[in-house]
């Protein structure tokens, strides 16, 4: 593509962006003289550039706009909402014809008859149809992105002044009117006129004389100094700054002294790299200095240490960004839902200077825009009824970020209705979600935290907007993949607050290296909930059902997965298992069994080379401080091998419920048999217990019986005959049946206790109903069932013993 | 006429060569940290001035029997593939060869399968054959996968 059209499309894609949140701000105050001057300007100077650059298309919708809003300015037409929403229109117009620019490097073919009509007819004073207008979809990337992805604004490398968009292209206002030396078009001012208009216009500061005094060459851009703004009218004001670029002075403050150049986001992404490996080499020198005390380096080497965590800094902020550029566009959302929905809506926003590394802001992007637009539609009563109930008409939305510890943290609040609690709670159960015993057992917030789980939407009707039941868990689920957390308060008629917190960066993370199988391995700290010692004399033990290890923790079972083993490493035969890490990945919850925990360190992560990507266990690999490669593991793969030991997910809240779920205690009988973990049946199903001496059971051809009170009783083994003892006395459990009796042999009976029966695994194999904590113990609970099945096809193999029983009964 | 340069290197025995504008390095594979589950070519990762190298073995990876007991250290040779950087861990590097194209030939149309795809072509030397290998088609996984 043309340089000079990727140059314009990078340009006017901000100056799009800018101008949108302008309208929405002068709409709300037509007289701020400011705001309509910035407009003109902007929307001038796009098509003054596109007629430079041939563009007929796109100049011709420009032109029609820029006439429009030539009129507002000179006062002779009342600025509506349907003015703006024309305007709007157009702009989404020349949105449009960018992307198609952008994907072919040819204006689209297309025609704008219907919007310029219309434009034409509204800066006549004639009547206005919007209807005539084509929608259009704008494609929802910003445009230019594909040019040079995401240039950054870096803060003050030099004293370029912010206005270098227009002489970029080597354009100057004034000298690139297309239209001179040609017949004027209608609708279209001449190009004294536009001079007259911006000799009238107050100049921006930046076009006086005077320079800037050198101390403005701040190390910030000046937006993120600016104090987090309350007001809704000034929102805006201070968004705008972040749009760089482009604009002219505020009253309060002169010219947004942004001084910042373009630079690709791969040179920054290579320094990033290089200032990565010179922190490692810094590490290395400092661990061999450690050990040669007389050093001459040691003195050179700290102020090496010095800079280098200087340069680190540094280097780190180069790619954050102030998450204003990623609300932008909301404003222009909002008011547009305004219209959509007929309600009044404020937009608040607080804090947009609050920085976070671009990487996360792109990801946050998409969440942050459903969230507005949830609290929009869903959250607001509508204007009428906020009236009755005695509330301010407007609604307010309001967004607010702010630093905390290493994360970021961003509010979405509104104050509408609040959630109805009572109706979440009427959804989970229609859902399935949870049983109405366990929605009852519930606290208010843990109700409204379900509007996270897939699937759950109480929208009554889905509207244009929302509604569609794909909401909040795929927001909740884009948070947590950045390591984030989300939360909810709602107070019924007061509103609701969102809170995220993410972390500010996903280049370094803190990581726990820990050790088996004889190598090391790096896990990312956010995913580790807790660090549990096992072992011979820990409070914890590992217990075994059949081959799965599970470990008891405060009355739940946890499901493990042995990280040596499970990468199939030699030496991980002959250790011992010392530490479980509690991991969480999304609703799941297992612990991870390692041998040892070495340390904790800031790692820098690195992709693993593409000929290792179906290796699916390891999310990349990091160098540590002593310059050994170790490993990231994917606490999301491991949770698969953890994942069909867990019948349904064990989310901590459902397994509460299940916990203070008034289910009824009953009696079972403990005993051991058959090997493994021990066994657990309801006493109600037992008639009888009974130790016999080995001798008087009969065995016949792989069959076992005993003579039982006059009757032939099959004697079953738990996994089959080879269970029965060979010798000493041989405790039996008998089973009576209709016109039946079988026993079960067994190792030995432990115990009879009372306790609440609920199973927490599923079972792995036949005869046994699942996994449950019976007396502080994890025991397998025998399906009687199938052992009476079995008795009875005995039975029935024996006719005449069969027939005898009958008689006899 | 045109002359190409080629890294010359020796695995199991057998003369081979890389074209030497694609070869960065020549290093000890050393300090490597095996990965598991991965495929049995992959000799592990380690860190080469502060880049994460994948080392590959070229023994495995063209189906040749194991390293003797006792034999010299193996040497690597630092590729990049797309982006990635690998280390190819042979056993000797010999020299390099300015050969001229027109010795070229493409490659024998009996190789076995596995070295069939991995071969651009054969240069005639005076003594012996000097094999040509592709690092792309090498260290892709695509390619690793088929193999």
């Amino acid at each position: 593509m043309d340089d000079l059209i990727a140059e314009f499309l990078t340009e006017t894609g901000e100056s799009l962006e800018v101008v949108d949140s302008e309208l929405v701000k002068f709409e709300a105050n037509p007289t701020e003289r400011k705001t309509l001057d910035n407009i003109f300007r902007l929307v001038h100077t796009i098509k003054g550039t596109c007629g430079f650059l041939g563009l007929p298309r796109l100049e011709a919708v420009a032109h029609a706009g820029e006439t429009l809003l030539g009129r507002f300015r000179d006062g002779k037409l009342e600025v509506t909402p349907v003015a703006v929403t024309l305007v709007l229109h157009s702009i989404d117009r020349i949105k449009v014809i960018l992307a198609g620019l952008e994907a072919t490097g040819n204006e689209p073919e297309g025609d704008d008859r219907d919007l310029i009509a219309q434009l034409e007819a509204m800066a006549e004073g004639g009547e206005v149809d919007l209807t005539a207008v084509q929608a259009v979809q704008v494609p929802d990337r910003p445009i230019g992105s594909d040019i040079d992805p995401a240039e950054l604004n870096v803060p003050a490398l030099g004293a370029i002044p912010p206005e270098s968009t227009t002489p970029a292209t080597g354009l100057n206002v004034g000298d690139i009117d297309p239209a001179t030396g040609r017949a004027l078009r209608p609708g279209e001012v001449s190009e004294a006129d536009l001079e007259a208009a911006f000799a009238a216009a107050d100049a921006p500061d930046w076009m006086n004389d005077e320079p800037e005094p050198v101390s403005e060459v701040a190390p910030e851009p000046a937006v993120a100094a600016k104090p987090a703004e309350s007001a809704a009218a000034k929102a805006p004001e201070a968004m705008s700054g972040l749009g760089g670029p482009g604009l002219g002075g505020e009253e309060t403050q002169g010219i947004t002294t942004t001084q910042s150049i373009r630079v690709s986001v791969d040179v920054l992404e290579g320094l990033m790299t290089l200032v990565s490996e010179m922190v490692l080499t810094r590490n290395q020198l400092l661990q061999i200095s450690r050990n040669r005390e007389d050093s001459a380096f040691a003195t050179p080497l700290q102020r090496l240490s010095t800079l280098t965590g200087e340069l680190q800094d540094s280097v780190m902020k180069t790619r954050m960004q102030p998450i204003g550029a990623a609300w932008k566009k909301l404003p222009r959302l909002v008011r547009d839902l305004s219209y959509e929905l007929g309600k009044k809506i404020d937009l608040v926003m607080e804090g947009e200077g609050t920085e976070l590394d671009r990487q996360v802001l792109e990801l946050i992007r998409d969440p942050l825009t459903h969230m507005v637009r949830n609290s929009a539609d869903h959250g607001l009563e509508s204007t009428e009824e906020r009236v009755q109930l005695g509330k301010p008409a407007n609604g307010t939305v309001k967004l607010s970020a702010f630093h905390e510890g290493g994360y970021i943290v961003i509010r979405i609040s509104d104050n509408g209705r609040g959630l109805n609690t009572g109706r979440i709670r009427e959804k989970i159960i229609e859902k399935g979600l949870a049983s109405r015993t366990e929605v009852e057992g519930l606290n208010d917030q843990q109700i409204h935290r379900y509007i996270f789980a897939p699937g759950f939407s109480t929208a009554a009707k889905v509207t244009n907007l929302s509604g569609r039941g794909v909401g909040m868990d795929v927001v909740r689920t884009n948070i947590e993949q950045i390591g984030g957390q989300i939360d909810l308060t709602s107070v019924s008629g007061g509103g609701t607050t969102f809170t995220i917190k993410i972390p500010l960066t996903l280049a370094i993370v803190s990581a726990l290296i820990v050790g088996a199988g004889g190598q090391k391995f790096a896990v990312p700290q956010t995913s580790v909930l807790e660090l549990v010692r096992t072992g011979q004399n820990a409070e914890h033990r590992i217990e075994k059902i059949n081959d799965a290890l599970v470990l008891r923790l405060r009355n739940k079972l946890l499901p493990l997965v042995q990280l040596g083993p499970t990468l199939q490493l030699e030496a991980a035969r002959d250790e011992d298992a010392t530490f479980v890490m509690v991991i969480q990945v999304g609703e799941r919850r297992y612990g991870l069994v390692v041998n040892d925990v070495l340390d904790t360190e800031e790692i820098v992560v690195k992709p693993l080379a593409s000929i290792l990507r179906d290796v699916d266990v390891f999310s990349g690999a990091t160098i540590l401080g002593d310059g050994s490669v170790v490993l990231i593991l994917d606490p999301n793969a491991l949770s698969e091998r953890a994942g069909n030991m867990l019948e349904e997910k064990a989310s901590e809240d459902a397994e509460d419920a299940v916990d203070t779920g008034d289910t009824a205690t009953v009696a079972m009988l403990l005993f051991k048999a058959g090997g493994g973990a021990p066994k657990a049946v309801e006493l109600a199903h037992i008639t009888r217990l009974e130790h016999i001496e080995v001798e008087k059971i009969e065995r016949m051809d792989g069959r076992a019986a005993l003579q039982y009170r006059g009757k032939l009783m099959p004697v079953l083994g738990l996994n089959g005959m080879h269970d029965l003892m060979s010798e000493g006395i041989q405790p039996l459990l008998v089973f009576t049946g209709e016109g039946y009796a079988m026993a079960l042999a067994v190792d030995e009976i432990v115990d009879v206790v009372e306790d609440r029966l609920s199973i927490e695994l599923s079972p792995d194999r036949s005869g046994v109903r699942g996994t449950a904590v019976v007396a502080g113990r994890a025991c397998e609970i025998l399906d009687v069932d199938y052992y009476n099945v079995q008795g009875l096809a005995e039975h029935q193999r024996k006719p005449g013993a069969a027939s005898s029983e009958r008689a006899v009964a | 006429m045109s002359l190409r340069d080629y890294v010359t290197l020796r695995v199991g025995g057998q003369l081979f060569g890389v074209d030497a504008a694609r070869v960065h390095d020549v290093f000890h594979p050393r300090g490597l940290t095996p990965v598991p589950q991965s495929r049995p070519e992959i000799a592990g990762v380690l860190n080469l001035r502060g880049r994460i190298v994948t080392a590959v073995c070229a023994r495995r990876r063209l189906g040749l029997p194991p390293r003797e007991e006792g034999a010299p250290e193996p040497l690597a040779i630092g590729l990049e593939v797309q982006g990635d950087s690998y280390g190819l861990v042979i056993d000797s590097v010999d020299e390099v060869l300015k050969l001229d194209d027109e010795k070229f030939h493409a490659a024998p149309g009996n190789l076995p399968p596995r070295w069939a795809e991995i071969i651009v072509g054969v240069y005639q030397l005076e003594k012996e054959l000097l094999i040509v290998l592709d690092p792309h088609t090498l260290l892709d996984n695509a390619h690793l996968k088929a193999a």
